[in-house]
C-alpha cells in the first residue's frame, strides 16, 4: 500500500507536466489539423534553454524557466509563420512530411549543438525530500507539480475568459463563420501554435532538471503528447488534462507492477486501444474546445 | 518502341553491375540500397496506391527480419504460465518465407485494427504499433536478446536435389539475389496495381465515400494492400538480416521508416519507378555527404531536403521528369508549372 501511495505521487506529478504537453497539443492538433511532430523537439528546446541558462550561463533557474517558455512561443510563431502558413489549404499529409522533415532538422541541430551526452541541470531546491507518511516527495518535484497546475489553469482561463480565447473557441467550432465575423484566422493559428508551443517548452523545462536533458528526449514527448489528445478526445482541454495523468498513472503503475522495460510501452498501448475501441476519445461530448 | 526499350535498358543495366563494378564497398552500398527499395516499394503500395500514410512501415521490415534470423537460429523461451516453446534452426531460406508470411499477418492484423481510423489517427496508430515492436525487442530478452542482437544468423543456402547447394557468401551473390527480389516484388505490385484491384484501391484513394458507394468494400482492399506491403517490406527485412548476419532493436527505429518515405516522396508517390530512383538517391547521398560532414548535419540535410521536396516538387521527381518529357516530345505543349503543395485544389476549410 505505501508503495502504491509513492506510485501515485510520482504519477500525479508527472501527469501535471504530461497535461502541459496534451494541452498544447491538443490546441493545435484542435484548431490547425496539424500533426505536430516538432511539439516533442520543443519539449526538448525548453528544457536545452534552461541547461544553456542555468548551467551554461548561470542565471537564476526561475528566470531560466521563464526564458525557456518565452523562447518556445517565439520559435514557435516562427514555425507557423516560416513553414505552416504557406501551406495551408495543403493537404494534411503535405504538412505532416514538412513537419516530419522539420523534427528532423531541430533533433540534429540539438544534437549538433549539444552533443549526444545527457545534461543534468542543478536546481536550488534543498536535498531532503519533503515527507508526508510513508511518501517521500523532492522540493523539486513539488516546485514542478505547482507550477504545472498553475500554467493549466492559466491555459484554462486564457481560453474562457479572453478575446483570443474566443476566437480560438469560434475558429475551432467553424473556420468560415469565424472569418466571416472578422476572426482574424493567420493570426488565430500563431497565436494558437505560439501557444501550444510555449507549453511544450514549459514541459521540458520543468522535466528537464528531474531527468537528464538529451537530444533524443523529444521522440517519446511527441509520442506521449499524442497519446494524451487521443485519450482526452481533440481540441479538449479538460480531456488532455485527464488524460495526461490517466497516462503518467498508467506508466507508473505499468513500471512498478509489470515491468520497468515497457514503461514507454503504455502510451502506445492506450493509444491503439483507446483508437480501436473508442476513436472519439474517453471524454469526448461532441468535438469542441474548451 | 521507347516504352519496351527502356526497361529492357535498365534491366540489363541492373544484372550487369557486378560485372564492371568490382569494387566491394561500392557493390556493398548497393546491396542495402536496394533492400531499402524494395522497402520503399513496400511502402509506396499503401502511401502512394491506397494514399494511407503508414509511419510504423519499419514494424513489418523489423519483423520480417526477427522472424527470419530466429527461425534459422532456433530459439527456446518460456512464455506465460510456464509454456515452454522450443525451435530446433531451420534453413535460411526456410526463414526468408517464414519472416514473410509473418511480416504479412502483422500486416494483417494491424490493418484490420487500423484501417477502423484515417488520415492523422492511423498515422499515430502505426508510429505506435512500430514503438511497441521495438520495445518488445529491446525487453523480450529471452527471444531476442534485446540490445545484445542476434548474431551469427546464417547466409541463404540454397539445396538443389542431385546437385548439392550453393551458399549465398560473396556480395556479388548477394547482389543478385537483392535484384531477383526486388524484381518480384516490383512484378508483384505492377500486377496488384494494373488489376481490377489496383483501381480499387486508387478510387477509395482519390475519394472513399463515392468508391465504397459503387461497392468498393474499403476495408478489404485497404488491408489486402496493407498484408502485401508488409509482406514485401518482411521480405526485405530478412534478406537485411542475413545479409548483416546481426540485427539489433535499432532496427525498428523510427528513422528508417523516415527513409523509406523520404524515398517514395522523393522518387514520386504512386508511380512503380518513383521508389527506385528516389532510393538511389538516398542510397547513394548519405555515402558522398558522409564523408564531408558530421552524421547530425547528414540527417539535418535529410530533413531540410524533405522539406524543399515536398515546396518545390510535390509529385516527386518520376512524374515531374515524365511530364517534361512529354512536353519537350510534343513540343508546343510546355511542361506543366510545378503544381502547389499537392497539386489538388485546396481542401475545404474546417
Amino acid at each position: 500500500m505505501d508503495q502504491f501511495l509513492q506510485h501515485l505521487a510520482n504519477a500525479v506529478i508527472l501527469g501535471g507536466t504530461y497535461a502541459l504537453l496534451g494541452i498544447g497539443l491538443t490546441l493545435i492538433f484542435g484548431i490547425m489539423r496539424v500533426v505536430n511532430f516538432t511539439h516533442g523537439e520543443l519539449y526538448a528546446f525548453g528544457a536545452y534553454i534552461v541547461y544553456l541558462m542555468a548551467a551554461v550561463l548561470g542565471v537564476n533557474f526561475f528566470i531560466a524557466l521563464a526564458v525557456a517558455v518565452t523562447a518556445g512561443v517565439l520559435l514557435g510563431a516562427l514555425i507557423e509563420l516560416a513553414l505552416l502558413r504557406p501551406l495551408r489549404g495543403a493537404d494534411i499529409d503535405t504538412v505532416m512530411l514538412v513537419m516530419i522533415g522539420a523534427w528532423i532538422v531541430m533533433q540534429n541541430t540539438e544534437l549538433l549543438a549539444w552533443g549526444g551526452v545527457a545534461k543534468s541541470i542543478v536546481t536550488p531546491f534543498p536535498e531532503t525530500p519533503l515527507v508526508i507518511g510513508p511518501v517521500s516527495i523532492s522540493w523539486l518535484r513539488v516546485f514542478v507539480l505547482a507550477v504545472a497546475l498553475l500554467l493549466i489553469v492559466g491555459s484554462y482561463l486564457l481560453i474562457h475568459r479572453t478575446k483570443l480565447g474566443k476566437g480560438i473557441r469560434a475558429t475551432f467550432q467553424d473556420r468560415d463563420t469565424a472569418a466571416l465575423m472578422g476572426v482574424n484566422i493567420d493570426g488565430i493559428n500563431t497565436a494558437t501554435f505560439a501557444l501550444g508551443s510555449g507549453l511544450a517548452a514549459a514541459a521540458g523545462a520543468l522535466l528537464g532538471p528531474v531527468f537528464l536533458v538529451t537530444p533524443t528526449m523529444g521522440d517519446l514527448a511527441s509520442l506521449k503528447a499524442f497519446a494524451i489528445v487521443i485519450l482526452g478526445g481533440l481540441g479538449n482541454i479538460t480531456g488532455a488534462t485527464l488524460g495526461g495523468f490517466i497516462l503518467a498513472f498508467v506508466e507508473e503503475i505499468g513500471a512498478g507492477y509489470i515491468s520497468s522495460g515497457y514503461r514507454d510501452a503504455m502510451g502506445f498501448l492506450i493509444i491503439i486501444v483507446v483508437l480501436v475501441f473508442k476513436p472519439t476519445g474517453l471524454f469526448a461530448r461532441a468535438e469542441r474546445i474548451g | 518502341m521507347m516504352k519496351r526499350a527502356l526497361p529492357a535498358f535498365w534491366l540489363v543495366v541492373l544484372l550487369t553491375v557486378p560485372l564492371w563494378l568490382q569494387d566491394q564497398y561500392a557493390l556493398h552500398i548497393l546491396i542495402t540500397t536496394g533492400i531499402f527499395i524494395i522497402a520503399a516499394m513496400s511502402l509506396n503500395l499503401l502511401l502512394g496506391y491506397t494514399g494511407q500514410l503508414s509511419l510504423g512501415h519499419v514494424a513489418f521490415f523489423g519483423i520480417g527480419a526477427y522472424a527470419s534470423a530466429l527461425t534459422s537460429l532456433g530459439f527456446d523461451v518460456e512464455l506465460l504460465g510456464g509454456f515452454r516453446v522450443v525451435h530446433e534452426s531451420w534453413p535460411a531460406v526456410a526463414g526468408f518465407f517464414v519472416g514473410v508470411v509473418i511480416a504479412g499477418i502483422s500486416g494483417y492484423v494491424i490493418g484490420r485494427l487500423s484501417f477502423q481510423v484515417r488520415g492523422a489517427y492511423f498515422v499515430i496508430v502505426t508510429i505506435s504499433f512500430a514503438e511497441v515492436t521495438r520495445l518488445v525487442a529491446v525487453n523480450w530478452v529471452e527471444l531476442t536478446q534485446g540490445p545484445l542482437a542476434l548474431t551469427n544468423i546464417p547466409p541463404f543456402t540454397f539445396e538443389f536435389p542431385g546437385l548439392g547447394s550453393y551458399t549465398v557468401w560473396s556480395k556479388t551473390a548477394y547482389y543478385y539475389l537483392v535484384v531477383a527480389v526486388g524484381l518480384v516484388a516490383y512484378i508483384v505490385i505492377g500486377r496488384l496495381v494494373g488489376s481490377r484491384i489496383g483501381r480499387a484501391m486508387i478510387a477509395l484513394k482519390e475519394n472513399e465515400s463515392l468508391a465504397s458507394s459503387v461497392g468498393i468494400d474499403v476495408t478489404r482492399y485497404l488491408v489486402l494492400a496493407a498484408v502485401v506491403s508488409a509482406a514485401i517490406a518482411g521480405s526485405a527485412g530478412s534478406l537485411y538480416a542475413h545479409y548483416l548476419k546481426i540485427i539489433d532493436p535499432d532496427i525498428f527505429l523510427f528513422i528508417y521508416t523516415v527513409t523509406m518515405v523520404i524515398m517514395v516522396i522523393t522518387g514520386g508517390k504512386g508511380t512503380l519507378a518513383g521508389p527506385i530512383v528516389g532510393g538511389i538517391i538516398f542510397g547513394f547521398l548519405p555515402v558522398i555527404v558522409r564523408s564531408y560532414v558530421a552524421p547530425a548535419v547528414q540527417w539535418i540535410l535529410y530533413g531540410g531536403l524533405m522539406v524543399l521536396i515536398v515546396f518545390l516538387l510535390p509529385q516527386g521527381i518520376v512524374p515531374a521528369t515524365e511530364r517534361w518529357i512529354a512536353g519537350w516530345m510534343h513540343g508546343r505543349r510546355k511542361p506543366p508549372a510545378v503544381g502547389w503543395a499537392n497539386g489538388s485544389e485546396p481542401r475545404e476549410q474546417k
